[in-house]
């Protein structure tokens, strides 16, 4: 018999996850439910704002919703990917971790499958659809590299913002209160990407587009679709970057995850 | 060769201790100071110590959970921390307060996956659980999603998971800590024919000293991060003065009493004499010199308890000055 690859193991994983919380069916069904609410109430605000006024730093309201749209469907991928890992404290605290530690898996992967958020599919499911909508009110003319961006930003967009998710709940490992700082750059960078960058203002805007990486998870790309140049005068091939901004910020939070777990096995806290 | 090679393994934690408003100190604290052991194959190994002494510290060292901070170790002739999957495959560890087992599913899926995690083939894993579910019972409750089972039923299916990969060493951390008798005696007569077959080494971490009676031939102690005992029990019953002692019934109480090297009379109410004897003493001398009294009705021999023992071992350390 053939050995088993390593990908097929993190699948059965996956799949004994899905039916632990299957298990309790009315919560599930409950939870994916609320899941899909949840995006309907950040949309809201957005609608809200353009109830007042049409247009919002040169950008109406079917154009602010592709960036929506492209930064929700990003975020609440890595959400259902990676979203609980925000309690590596928890995991700490009750040995979760060294029981990963004993076994012969990749820690990460194995925390990663074993917390699988399979409850947030609901908010992916209505991530597609908020972005299908925004696709078709902004008249995106769908060549075929329209089609590629449209497939490669939110997938990009989902392994940026896990890289983000992993690095600050990684700080847990010295840090234990580091929930408000892990919130602030996950959720704050979800609700940052979801509006047109010409919304925000100087250093703050610098800071969190360029610095930080947030502009390229959908602003940037949006420009493209909408086949506009940038109000704030930066080139239009910088949307197809966010691929390789995702892998850098990959690699990133992988050397802040790796020194996290070895801080934690010499100190053992 | 030994399986388990530790020697001067040391783990130093960093506290911080609150000194004022803002201002804090930190310490340096040796949970584990210096501890060498050796472990050969096939051998059943009890490491005892107060809580805190830093049982579970070490036991994380070996398995490659933590890091020493000096010394070194090996295990199955592997480095833990950096050789930790290749050594996971090797051994098998049970903590007492931490499952390994998937919650909501049943039983039987936890095995169905662990077999896929250790990569173990599927002839092997059947065997192996087959022995388990006779020798542990657990075919009631391998249908029995995690969370419905009672304790002892876990612990049972704890043991069963570190055990499917055929592991060379098993780690157990107070693997019949608050469970009730029955299964307390079927965790422990599972261990002890586990020890007897010879291939697996187990070593052990217990509060019970029934356990250790049952199962452990050899002792290690540890207390303040440090070995203060390493043998088997007599050893440890020679060195640190046990005492047995000899209750006898008279008809009536006798006049005088013969004095012994190393016998005390502990207490005489009525017809009953109690006598404890120092480790050198000898049963035979006085049990012949109270014969002689005449009169004797009764005799009996109590062995001193290892519980005793372990108390006065941990005591005996206490005056020692805090590191």
């Amino acid at each position: 018999m053939a050995e088993p690859s390593t990908a097929a193991i993190y699948r059965r994983l996956i799949a004994a996850q899905v039916r632990s919380q299957a298990s309790y069916r009315a919560s599930f069904v409950l939870d994916l439910l609320s899941n899909v609410v949840f995006l309907g109430a950040d949309l809201l605000t957005v609608l809200v704002v353009f109830h007042r006024v049409p247009v919002l730093a040169g950008f109406s309201l079917t154009d602010t919703l592709l960036v929506f749209g492209l930064s929700s469907l990003g975020f609440s991928l890595a959400d259902l990917a990676v979203g609980n890992i925000d309690r590596m404290q928890r995991h700490v605290r009750t040995g979760l971790l060294d029981a990963v530690l004993i076994r012969p898996l990749g820690v990460l992967w194995q925390l990663l499958v074993l917390d699988v958020g399979v409850r947030r599919l609901g908010r992916v499911c209505s991530g597609v659809v908020v972005l299908v909508v925004a696709v078709h009110l902004a008249g995106v003319p769908l060549t075929p590299a329209d089609v590629l961006l449209l497939v490669i930003t939110p997938l990009a967009g989902a392994v940026f913002f896990s890289a983000v998710f992993v690095a600050t709940a990684t700080v847990a490992f010295w840090w234990v209160d580091s929930g408000e700082l892990s919130a602030a750059l996950t959720y704050g960078g979800r609700d940052f990407t979801s509006y047109p960058m010409t919304v925000y203002g100087g250093w703050f805007r610098h800071v969190l587009a360029f610095g930080l990486g947030f502009g390229f998870v959908a602003y940037y790309p949006a420009l493209i679709l909408l086949d506009r140049p940038d109000p704030l005068g930066a080139p239009s091939w910088l949307g197809w970057c966010s691929p390789v901004l995702a892998a850098i910020a990959a690699v990133l939070a992988g050397l802040v995850w790796r020194t996290g777990v070895r801080h934690y096995r010499s100190t053992g806290s | 060769m030994h399986v388990i090679e530790a020697k001067g393994l040391r783990k130093d934690f960093t506290v911080r201790v609150r000194k004022g408003l803002l201002r804090r100190e930190r310490r340096e604290v040796a949970a584990v100071d210096g501890v060498d052991l050796t472990v050969r194959r096939g051998e059943l190994l009890g490491y005892l110590g107060p809580n805190g002494a830093g049982k579970s510290t070490t036991l994380k060292m070996l398995t490659g959970v933590l890091n020493p901070s000096g010394g070194q170790v090996s295990v199955c002739g592997l480095t833990p921390v950096p050789q930790r999957i290749l050594l996971a495959r090797r051994i098998g560890v049970v903590f007492g307060q931490r499952s390994q087992l998937w919650w909501d599913l049943p039983l039987r899926d936890s095995y169905e996956l662990l077999r896929h995690i250790y990569r173990v083939p599927a002839a092997e894993h059947a065997a192996r659980l087959r022995r388990c579910r006779d020798l542990l019972e657990l075919d009631p409750f391998l249908d029995t999603p995690v969370r419905q089972l009672s304790l002892g039923q876990r612990m049972r299916g704890e043991l069963t998971a570190a055990l499917l990969h055929g592991p060379e060493v098993i780690f157990l951390d107070e693997p019949t800590i608050g469970l009730d008798v029955v299964s307390k005696q079927a965790v422990r007569g599972f261990l002890a024919e586990l020890g007897e077959s010879g291939d697996t080494t187990i070593v052990l971490t217990t509060h019970d000293l029934a356990d250790i009676e049952r199962l452990c031939r050899r002792i290690v102690v540890i207390d303040h991060g440090r070995v203060v005992h390493d043998g088997g029990i007599d050893a440890l019953h020679a060195r640190y003065g046990s005492q047995r002692r000899v209750v006898v019934d008279f008809d009536t109480p006798p006049a005088a009493l013969p004095t012994l090297p190393g016998v005390h009379l502990e207490s005489a109410t009525g017809p009953r004499l109690t006598f404890t004897l120092d480790g050198s003493a000898s049963v035979g001398a006085l049990v012949s010199a109270l014969s002689a009294l005449g009169g004797l009705r009764d005799l009996s021999v109590a062995e001193p308890e290892i519980e005793q023992v372990i108390a006065r071992l941990y005591r005996s350390d206490e005056g020692r000055a805090p590191s």
